[in-house]
């Protein structure tokens, strides 16, 4: 579920890339939200390093299927020559009507394959292997003649089914891997080059407001503080003229005072 | 995730074959062949006939298209059946046979069944033709994959 959220929103920060508004998040500039992107950003840098070392073990592992399938299909070819002459050979000893016997003869398959899962950083490969099953329905073939070379036949086909389950099992993986490895590069691209850089962007826009606010309201104080200073000065300096005024008023009294004496 | 295809684990799968008369035999001798209740088999055999009415319809061009479909249909059809099966894991296939129905089996991308192309008898094989080869190389700086050839 996480991870197609991850893809989905993947694609709509492309989308927005393309439309050329995906510079940033469209947050509200505050301190709360800031903790939140750097939560989210610190997520996405730790997401990023995990992906990138699961694309690694991938490839690792991608390439050693490679070398193993080139070689595998090389001795596929020389079993698959050798199980041929041997059923030439089986065909000339015993007589060309072999293999009407054997084509009447096929009734349930005994030689069968289980398939398990192999666990590869979180891929599930499909791993093949044959196992054999009840009684071969083959064994009286042949026993008039050419019994040996028969018998020859069906060993070198019974290797020859082993090699091709073993390819068939590393070609599986093979794709299983291919696909695996390229939704991963591509989750690995999206949080280096798009989720990634938004957030930051996003951060330093924040961070860019909260300064821009910090000095208003450093300013707005500033401009409180002067108001307030002029205030009380003017009132000094009122109290003060009063302050004279009442000492003039009370000399002139007193003058008056001794005068009438 | 929508893409991922499930990988189911059964205890036994049957191996499909589509190849040509003598490739099948010798399989059968191993012991894969399978015929269920209701005489399906999980082979095909491409024999001299079906080469037979290709090489015919291929010589008299008026009457030959029908042919021609019937035998290349009739394989077509034994591929889809074998590739949709739930009890098949591999799907063997002659590497002439695959490159009849081409188109189908480089389209097919499902990891199981797994296709795996093999050589027959009367054609060598040739790491150049084979759908996943190809993909192998791509990625693969590989001088062993097609020995140098194209």
């Amino acid at each position: 579920m996480r991870e197609y959220w991850c893809l989905v929103a993947e694609k709509i920060m492309i989308l927005l890339k393309m439309s050329g508004q995906g510079q940033r998040l469209n947050v509200v500039p505050t301190v709360t939200v800031l903790g939140v992107v750097k939560a989210r950003l610190v997520g996405a840098t730790r997401g990023h390093a995990l992906l990138k070392k699961k694309s690694d073990a991938l490839t690792v592992q991608f390439r050693q299927i490679l070398k193993k399938i080139v070689s595998t299909k090389e001795s596929m070819g020389d079993t698959m020559k050798a199980s041929s002459f041997a059923l030439t050979e089986a065909k000339y000893v015993a007589g060309e009507n072999i293999k009407h016997t054997i084509l009447e003869n096929v009734q349930t398959a005994t030689l069968k394959v289980r398939s398990r899962q192999e666990n590869v950083a979180g891929v599930k490969l499909p791993k093949f292997n044959y196992f054999h099953e009840g009684e071969t329905k083959n064994d009286l073939t042949g026993l008039a003649r050419g019994g040996q070379q028969v018998q020859a036949c069906r060993a070198a086909y019974v290797k020859a089914i082993e090699v091709l389950v073993e390819l068939a099992s590393l070609q599986t993986s093979f794709m299983t891997l291919d696909a695996a490895i390229k939704t991963t590069n591509r989750r690995v691209n999206a949080l280096e080059n798009v989720v990634k850089p938004r957030l930051e962007n996003t951060i330093t826009y924040i961070k860019g407001e909260l300064d821009e606010l910090e000095r208003e309201d450093f300013f707005r104080l500033k401009k409180i503080q002067g108001f307030k200073k002029r205030e009380i000065e003017r009132q000094l300096a009122s109290a003060r003229q009063f302050a004279e005024e009442q000492v003039a008023e009370k000399v002139s009294l007193q003058k008056d005072y001794y005068r009438l004496d | 995730m929508a893409n991922r295809a499930q990988i189911q684990t059964n205890n036994s799968a049957l191996i499909a074959m589509i190849a040509d008369e003598d490739t099948i035999v010798g399989l059968l001798m191993a012991g894969v062949g399978n015929v269920d209740l209701r005489r399906k088999t999980n082979y095909l055999i491409v024999d001299s006939k079906m080469i037979l009415l290709m090489l015919l319809s291929f010589a008299y061009e008026k009457c030959s298209l029908c042919f021609l479909e019937t035998t290349v249909k009739q394989i077509e059809d034994a591929f889809k059946e074998f590739s949709t099966r739930e009890d098949i894991a591999i799907v063997l296939i002659s590497q002439y046979v695959a490159n009849m129905i081409r188109f189908l089996v480089d389209s097919y991308n499902k990891p199981v069944p797994a296709i795996l192309e093999i050589p027959s008898k009367d054609h060598p094989y040739d790491p150049t033709q084979d759908s996943v080869l190809s993909r192998v190389k791509y990625l693969f700086s590989a001088e062993s994959v097609a020995s140098g050839r194209r």
